[in-house]
């Protein structure tokens, strides 16, 4: 059963081929059996998730069921989960147990959706290889010693391998994108304000959003309807209304127009990764889109522009941890400065630490103006570059990355490097527009992904564009070796 | 524009953060690197172009002074490694 996506899950559930109960316990026993390779998960919460299916088969057979109950999904340690440890991938957390969930975990709850487990992640969402978790890489089902992406790796393995059906992610620079195309999932990143905040861990509030990694964008649409609006405890979610995002699927593509934007296709794409994507737009093209090219001038600031930002509001939201209230607490302090700075030096890794610094040096005093405000002054000019694009056009195709997967270990030590490699998806957190990667061919065995871009919540035309396009193409439904049909 | 150790340690301090001797050498060379990365912000011409203080240039909605929490004082603090008569405990501060 874990090779169906979620809608084929959910039809099989309303018409009684399994109960919630076999579905979730189908999913626990994969988790049990394959997660001592993969390291996706930092929690497991069987007896919590088989109660919970238990409770969804009693409402289904009350006839009380909604279109979610009963079907298992991962979510990010990210999010809080009250009476279950929500540790972020960080030792400051390991022992933090929220006292209160999440609004998106809360929301799939009250939609009859059951937890899995927790899954692993870059420490407090800082990373693009999932190496700087306190737990250990993640591995990447399609080659173990791969990375499977980051910041929300876990999410994606465990997408990829089918331990989890579907999986919540968050995106603060393609923290969901990245990782779907480096493990051949759907990943699916709403406008900013679209989902709330509200219980999810704050690194970069001005650019966090949280999302989806499914087996395709029809399980997106699903999620996304279920997680999406106003939330009076998140001042910055948008009180926009939600449209039925699975009723603006299947329409045609006739008279689309999509925007190929030259800046994507640098010298450092990977000239694979560049043929894949050339078949992916005559696949578009045949459904009768039309493809242009467009350019956004001062896309290529952007990873500048973000490691300004982006270090100046994680310095700002991490100051919270003192050791005092909540989370690791270094032992024997001599004074209150020491507590202070050893509870921190302890409980961050060395990424994290390198970006509270960066952010805390930006923000201080004599170089506020010429790194802080001049970075929100390029973020306009991003963003602008992006609804000028707009006006002639409907959505913008490009790569997720520029390269598949790289060795675990590879770029670790030299965090340049591994920034470069969000350099096609951070332009959109910038712009705070949504982004999807859907899975759209191979290169040398690793899968990579076609990032499509929509503008401010048009999350329905980019779903089903994302929809008609793997009506063409089986991508999405390939599974790793290993992780097939016939290992269980 | 690289970054003296000097200056790293007094980031850290500000930052509240313990780092060890042995640490220091790479603080100053991976944040010297990602400070040469960002200056590359310097060549973009910015004049006449406001700040971006919200990703979709909106303004932050006002809301009603009203107490809408329930008081779960003991779930909170339940989380807190040294705690005496629902107080948190520090490290004596005034002599």
């Amino acid at each position: 059963m874990h090779t169906r996506t979620l809608a084929e899950l959910a039809a099989a559930l309303r018409d009684g081929d399994f109960s919630s109960e076999e579905l979730v316990g189908h999913f626990l026993d994969r988790i049990e059996t394959l997660d001592a390779t993969l390291n996706a998960f930092v929690t497991v919460t069987r007896d919590q998730a088989l109660e919970a299916a238990r409770s969804a088969d009693s409402a289904r057979a009350d006839g009380q069921a909604g279109p979610l109950t009963g079907l298992p999904i991962a979510h990010k340690d990210i999010f809080c989960t009250r009476g279950v440890k929500t540790s972020c991938g960080s030792r400051m957390l390991d022992n933090f147990v929220s006292p209160y969930d999440a609004t998106v975990v809360g929301r799939l709850k009250a939609a009859g959706v059951v937890m899995l487990g927790k899954t692993n992640m870059d420490e407090f969402a800082m990373g693009s290889s999932n190496e700087t978790s306190w737990y250990g890489p993640v591995r990447n089902p399609w080659d173990l010693n791969k990375v499977p992406g980051g910041s929300s790796g876990g999410s994606a393995a465990a997408v990829a391998a089918r331990m989890a059906p579907a999986a919540t992610g968050t995106d603060t620079g393609g923290s969901i994108r990245q990782p779907a195309a480096l493990t051949n999932t759907t990943g699916l990143k709403p406008t900013y304000g679209r989902v709330s905040r509200y219980g999810m861990i704050a690194f970069a509030s001005s650019l966090d959003q949280a999302g989806t990694i499914t087996a395709s964008a029809e399980d997106a649409a699903m999620l996304l309807g279920a997680m999406a609006g106003h939330d009076p405890r998140d001042s910055t979610s948008a009180e926009v209304p939600v449209p039925d995002y699975l009723e603006a699927l299947g329409q045609s593509l006739s008279g689309v127009r999509i925007g190929l934007a030259k800046e994507f296709l640098d010298d450092g794409l990977d000239p694979g990764n560049a043929a894949v994507l050339e078949q992916a737009l005559k696949v578009f093209r045949g459904l009768g889109a039309s493809v242009e090219e467009v350019s956004l001038p001062n896309l290529g600031l952007s990873v500048p522009t973000y490691y300004v930002v982006a270090p100046a509001e994680c310095s700002s939201n991490l100051s919270r941890f003192d050791g005092i209230r909540f989370g690791y607490r270094a032992e024997d302090p001599r004074d209150l400065t020491d507590l202070y700075k050893r509870s921190r030096g302890e409980g961050f890794g060395a990424e994290v630490k390198r970006r509270i610094m960066t952010g805390t040096y930006v923000l201080s005093a004599g170089y506020y103006d010429a790194y802080y405000l001049k970075a929100q002054r390029v973020r306009q000019l991003i963003a602008g570059d992006f609804q000028r694009v707009f006006q002639d056009v409907d959505l913008i195709v490009g790569p997720t990355t520029p390269t598949p997967a790289f060795d675990i270990g590879a770029k670790v030590d030299d965090p340049v490097t591994m920034y470069l490699n969000d350099i096609y998806t951070i332009g959109v957190n910038l712009a705070g527009l949504p982004g999807m990667s859907v899975p759209c061919g191979f290169v040398g065995g690793l899968p990579v992904g076609l990032q499509i871009i929509g503008n401010h919540f048009d999350e329905g035309r980019l779903l089903n564009a994302a929809y008609m396009y793997q009506r063409e193409t089986d991508w999405h439904h390939r599974v790793p070796d290993g992780f097939s049909p016939e290992s269980g | 524009m690289a970054l003296t150790r000097r200056q790293v340690e007094n980031i850290a301090n500000l930052a509240r953060l313990e780092i060890t001797e042995e640490e220091i050498p790479a603080f100053v060379e991976n944040l010297s690197g990602i400070i040469d990365l960002v200056d590359q912000l310097n060549a973009a011409q910015t004049d006449h172009v406001e700040p971006m203080a919200h990703p979709l240039n909106m303004v932050q909605p006002l809301r009603d002074d009203r107490v809408t929490e329930i008081d779960e004082r003991d779930v909170f603090q339940a989380n807190a490694s040294q705690l005496e008569s629902g107080l948190y405990l520090v490290p004596k501060v005034i002599e």
